[in-house]
């Protein structure tokens, strides 16, 4: 089978050795698994053994672009990090848009894989076929932006620059993977992978011309596609405030994080929402690859006389380091999440860890002698002090830098009731109390509590929130068309947010691969992809099963305060049923299990002795 | 036809780099485009995009003569090219390329591709717009 579409070739580089290997695509590969996010599930799974340390050089970091990435199609721009994460133990990954994936695969690559560890610190360079392991040590120690500066000064601006932060290079477990001057792959850690292998950076640059099945058929769709999208009533309105947009939607909805997430409406939300962005710090608005309507927004802030920049603050960091740590200022936001990025720490489990240790420092559960100061919710400064002491791993950060799961285990009085996570990563941007299909999302996301998955919460907001019935069935339907997106190399938010068809991804996808999928073949995979890092998780963490699907107590037992939600708590009986119904669903066991039945039917046929499964 | 860059609006999305080597070369590689968009970070934070003005000063350095005006757009004939690169040198605006699958060098022909795909209308014709078309 001829690889369309594909740039046909697997990279593989030992930093340690400093040797890289190029390696056919497998077709079987493609075919099973398309690319992306399905890449990374199948590679880690096979190569990555059960009772891997997740900093050893055992583990591997796949970076995978899918079939459509890098093309003349709207919103191709996204790339698949992936690794077994520190932060859960189990399957990680993470996508990041910008302008990376595409030029991995113009310079010849569907995927990378990083293997093995180097001693000393580097940077992987590839230009086109040549690769090599480069010394980093001038970098080490470097921020974000510093890294990316130094690399594109001495490489050229064509380069294309991935790089991690201090916090990736000591071993924080939510270390982020930036790009791009504030894109990053955030979540389950995938930065602190690469830091353990000592790779601070990659940088790639590539000319090759993609192949696609039928050239004239895929550029007249194209065409279509870009016009559709132009023509939505949404296009022109949406784009304008970007995912900051929702912030008064999701107050309104009683949803949004808010200190420590023990509430769900946020007093100050105006002041942070994304009218406040645009009047008072917006700079530009900054696309991916190929995006039609550009969700990202380029700011900049000037605090105490200094001037900084920052991409966003995107929704989620505004709903985490805005409400969640009562910074009621968007230049307040925008500075921490500056702090953040220039860390190389995840704003999502950043924000999270930062309002858990402000709720622990108002209980008492640690004090003034641990922490090194006093610190509140709404001081600007306690949040940097703590974000800083995250990223060196010193004092009070070297137990925050573990995530919030290991901080409560650590800590305990009470603390593991309130902690903000499931599976050990920290909640995304909703406080899910008032909205059970959100709630289940977050419990059966693969990779921890995550919105990506499902962003379910619409549909709670549609049918009804108390509702129970239904939610599970809606929540899989998300998890299949979601991550497919991931797979395929784009983003969703067209489809998301200005309701752009499915079906056209299903119309190009035949005329890029010349493989006539249709869209139900096309979920197939997803499905497969779905079940596979489900397995990941059985095999890779101890005990893995129903009970890493629940949140803490406080999100089943304590009603929400304030807001709109006020009083509103899903039970741990609802939550069970909710959890019945998606299993049973799922084709999977009380206990979470993919039922042999349910993988043979996938092509997942060798898993089933794996897991044990019947 | 006039192609125009105008200030303020581009995202960096490179819809037009895609859509121009599709529409040029018929392939997927944005590295084959006529135009380029360029950003200027971390500060300020801007975007332009180089595109062809048609100034025509590549056809005067040109020592054989393979760059003329057709239909109001200068072309390389790539059968009299010799590849010196003078033109590349010439280029006030760094819009003439070269590519390594390409012995000869390119540019914009004026097609117009690039204005009908741009999500942000960064690239225009200025002549329409002065017809008010």
């Amino acid at each position: 089978m001829a690889l369309e579409g594909y740039a046909g070739c697997l990279l593989r580089v030992d930093p340690g050795t400093k040797t890289a290997r190029k390696d056919p695509l497998d077709p079987g590969l493609a075919k099973d698994f398309l690319g992306g996010r399905g890449f990374v599930a199948k590679l880690l799974y096979d190569e990555v053994p059960p009772g891997t340390d997740p900093l050893g050089p055992e583990n591997k970091v796949i970076i995978a672009t899918g079939p459509l990435s890098g093309l003349f199609l709207p919103a191709c721009g996204k790339v698949a990090f992936g690794a077994k994460s520190p932060l859960t133990g189990g399957y990680g990954d993470s996508n990041m848009g910008g302008h990376f994936g595409p030029e991995v695969k113009y310079a010849g690559y569907d995927a990378i894989v990083i293997e093995g560890a180097s001693p000393k610190p580097c940077y992987i360079f590839i230009d086109d076929d040549r690769v090599e392991v480069r010394d980093a040590a001038r970098l080490w120690g470097k921020g974000s932006f510093e890294t990316e500066a130094a690399l594109k000064a001495e490489l050229g601006e064509d380069f294309q620059v991935a790089s991690i932060g201090p916090a990736g290079e000591n071993g924080c477990l939510y270390a982020c993977i930036s790009h791009d001057w504030g894109r990053q792959a955030g979540r389950t850690g995938v930065g602190t992978v690469l830091g353990a292998k000592k790779v601070k950076a990659l940088a790639v640059r590539g000319s090759k011309t993609i192949r696609v099945a039928d050239p004239q058929g895929a550029f007249a769709k194209g065409k279509e596609m870009f016009r559709a999208c132009f023509a939505k009533p949404g296009f022109k309105e949406w784009m304008t405030q970007g995912t900051a947009g929702v912030t008064d939607w999701v107050n309104e909805m009683g949803a949004f994080p808010t200190r420590d997430f023990s509430t769900g409406y946020f007093e100050g939300h105006k002041k942070i929402n994304g009218q406040a962005l645009l009047d008072k710090i917006w700079v530009t608005h900054k696309g991916c690859f190929c995006c039609p309507i550009p969700c990202g927004k380029y700011s900049r802030g000037v605090l105490d006389g200094k001037e900084f920049y920052v991409e966003g603050p995107e929704y989620e960091s505004i709903a985490l380091l805005g409400g969640n740590l009562m910074l009621d200022d968007i230049t307040e936001v925008a500075y921490a999440n500056h702090v953040c990025d220039d860390l190389g720490i995840d704003t999502i489990s950043g924000g999270a860890v930062v309002g858990f240790a402000l709720e622990c420092f108002e209980r008492g559960i640690i004090g003034a002698r641990e922490v090194g100061r006093e610190v509140r919710f709404g001081d600007l400064e306690s949040v940097v002090y703590l974000l800083e002491h995250i990223a060196r791993r010193e004092g009070i950060g070297e137990a925050l830098s573990l995530g919030v799961k290991r901080c409560a285990e650590r800590w305990g009085r009470g603390a593991e009731r309130f902690a903000p996570h499931v599976k050990g990563m920290e909640f995304s941007g909703y406080e899910s109390r008032w909205a059970p299909a959100m709630m289940l999302a977050y419990m059966t996301a693969d990779i921890g509590a995550h919105h990506n998955r499902a962003w379910a919460i619409t549909f709670d907001a549609a049918v009804g929130r108390d509702k129970l019935e239904g939610k599970a069935a809606k929540v899989i339907e998300l998890q299949h068309i979601r991550p497919l997106f991931d797979a395929l190399g784009l983003c969703r938010l067209p489809w998301v947010e200005i309701a752009f068809e499915l079906q056209h991804y299903a119309d190009i996808f035949p005329l890029i691969t010349g493989i006539p999928y249709t869209w139900d073949d096309l979920l197939g995979v997803s499905e497969r992809v779905f079940n596979l890092t489900r397995a990941f998780n059985f095999r890779h963490v101890p005990g893995f099963g129903r009970g890493f699907d629940y949140p803490a107590p406080r999100f089943y037992e304590d009603p929400v305060p304030s807001g709109p939600a006020q009083g509103k708590v899903i039970g741990r009986d609802k939550l069970d049923f909710l959890l019945d119904d998606y299993y049973k669903l799922r084709g999977w066991d009380e206990d979470g299990r993919p039922a042999a039945k349910t993988l043979k039917r996938l092509g997942l046929d060798a898993v089933v002795a794996d897991i044990g499964a019947k | 036809m006039k192609l125009k860059f105008k200030e303020g609006l581009c995202s960096g999305c490179r819809v037009c780099e895609a859509a121009c080597a599709m529409a040029v070369f018929g392939e997927e590689n944005p590295k084959k485009a006529a135009l380029r968009v360029r950003g200027h970070f971390p500060a300020p934070g801007t975007y332009d995009v180089a595109v062809c003005d048609q100034c025509g000063e590549c056809a005067e350095a040109c020592p054989v003569e393979a760059i003329k005006k057709v239909d109001g757009h200068y072309e390389v004939n790539a059968e009299e090219c010799t590849g010196c690169l003078l033109c590349v040198e010439a280029c006030p605006r760094g819009v003439m390329f070269t590519h390594r699958d390409r012995e000869a060098p390119f540019k914009c022909t004026l097609c117009g591709t690039c204005i009908e795909f741009c999500p942000r209308g960064a690239l225009v014709d200025e002549e329409a717009m002065e017809r008010g078309a």
